[in-house]
């Protein structure tokens, strides 16, 4: 009973999940403008980082857990360097 | 999904519901991005993604691993800290560039934010 | 004890971090504890400002404050995206006066607003104290003033100050 009622859930929101990167997407590829590709591309990386923890909850491996942090520590990094190389054209200064 | 069968009811249905909760704020918020006319609108949207979103699903998977391995799996929590201690700095950047860039194009109706002048102190006397 | 161990909460921190990614065994606390005290030392070398916390009482409420405000307008922000177009908003830039200068305490007020979903923190600057955010659904302007003011800009400059 708890079975079917954790794989239904699960299916269910890693499907809402595939949808929110899918609109994240949209805004990446529409843009209009290099401050909403970046925009779309982090609430991109957030939305990947909960797919991939809901994969860890339906296999019950504690596996994903690291690949999750990577993604969410790579989602920092790029997004605050392509904002500092927005605002003065270097990543460096 | 193997070997679930001794897991115990409430805490699947606890799960399910922090789970559709989450991933279902995170939708919206995406909607949101989609949805919303200027730049400085679309800010707000991944917010909901990274709070309520992030910690709905992040919640579920600390009581699906403590209840299935009894006993408490904590780790989750970094990612819980780190999402909501990022988050803010890459958006507060995210921001100030937008609105760099759109006054060095001279966009219409972005706001005069003068810093010569000194604040206008009025009730505000007392907040400090 | 401060030319000992430069910065207790920091070492603090990073071993509680090193613990959880880590199963717990004496030896992790060991080798965790020894990476800790050496990193705490590296950030001596970068000398940053040091906050003063003055009243650590208010630390939990603030914390809870904050964590009902964001759980109230994540349902707020969300029934705005819901009702879509056929509900008029007027987003709009409010510049707000601030009589809190903490460093830390202005660094703590901006992951507030940035992190609760409605307000946005734009800019702010140091030799007026003028602080300018975004808010998606700008009702009363000067009800959004007052909020940041008493709600939280008091409080963390009676923390921080």
């Amino acid at each position: 009973m708890s079975a079917t009622i954790l794989l239904w859930s699960v299916t269910l929101s890693q499907w809402m999940l595939v949808a929110a990167m899918g609109c994240a997407a949209f805004r990446v590829v529409r843009g209009p403008r290099a401050q909403d590709r970046v925009l779309g591309l982090d609430a991109l990386y957030v939305a990947a980082m909960l797919l991939i923890l809901t994969f860890g909850i339906r296999t019950g491996s504690t596996i994903y857990f690291e690949a999750a942090l990577v993604i969410a520590l790579l989602a920092f990094v790029s997004t605050a360097a392509l904002a500092k190389f927005l605002m003065r054209g270097e990543v460096i200064e | 999904m193997t070997g679930l069968d001794d897991f115990p009811l409430w805490a699947a249905i606890l799960v399910s519901l922090l789970l559709l909760l989450g991933s279902g704020l995170t939708l919206l918020g995406t909607i949101g991005l989609v949805q919303f006319k200027s730049f400085y609108e679309r800010v707000h949207a991944p917010t909901l993604g990274t709070t309520c979103g992030a910690g709905g699903v992040l919640i579920a998977s600390i009581l699906f691993f403590s209840v299935l391995q009894s006993r408490l799996a904590l780790h989750e929590v970094l990612i819980t800290v780190f999402v909501t201690v990022t988050t803010p700095v890459t958006l507060m950047l995210l921001g100030r560039a937008a609105i760099y860039r759109d006054r060095i194009e001279g966009k219409d109706g972005m706001p005069e934010f003068d810093s010569g002048e000194p604040p206008s102190d009025g009730s505000s006397a007392a907040g400090g | 004890m401060r030319r000992v161990l430069p910065y207790p909460l920091l070492t603090a921190s990073l071993l509680l971090m090193w613990l959880l990614l880590n199963k717990f065994s004496l030896g992790h606390l060991l080798l965790g504890a020894v990476i800790a005290y050496g990193a705490s030392w590296a950030m001596t070398a970068l000398q940053p400002a040091k906050p003063r916390i003055r009243r650590w009482d208010l630390i939990p409420r603030l914390f809870f404050r904050v964590l009902g405000d964001i759980f109230r307008s994540n349902l707020a922000v969300a029934t705005i995206i819901l009702k879509g177009k056929r509900r008029q908003r007027t987003p709009g830039f409010i510049v707000i006066p601030l009589q809190l200068r903490d460093p830390t305490g202005l660094a703590v007020l901006a992951c507030i607003l940035t992190a609760t979903p409605g307000t946005a923190w734009i800019e702010y600057h140091a030799d007026n104290g003028r602080l300018m955010i975004h808010v998606l659904d700008l009702v009363d302007e000067q009800a959004w003033i007052d909020l940041i003011r008493d709600r939280y800009a008091r409080m963390l400059s009676e923390i921080f100050e």
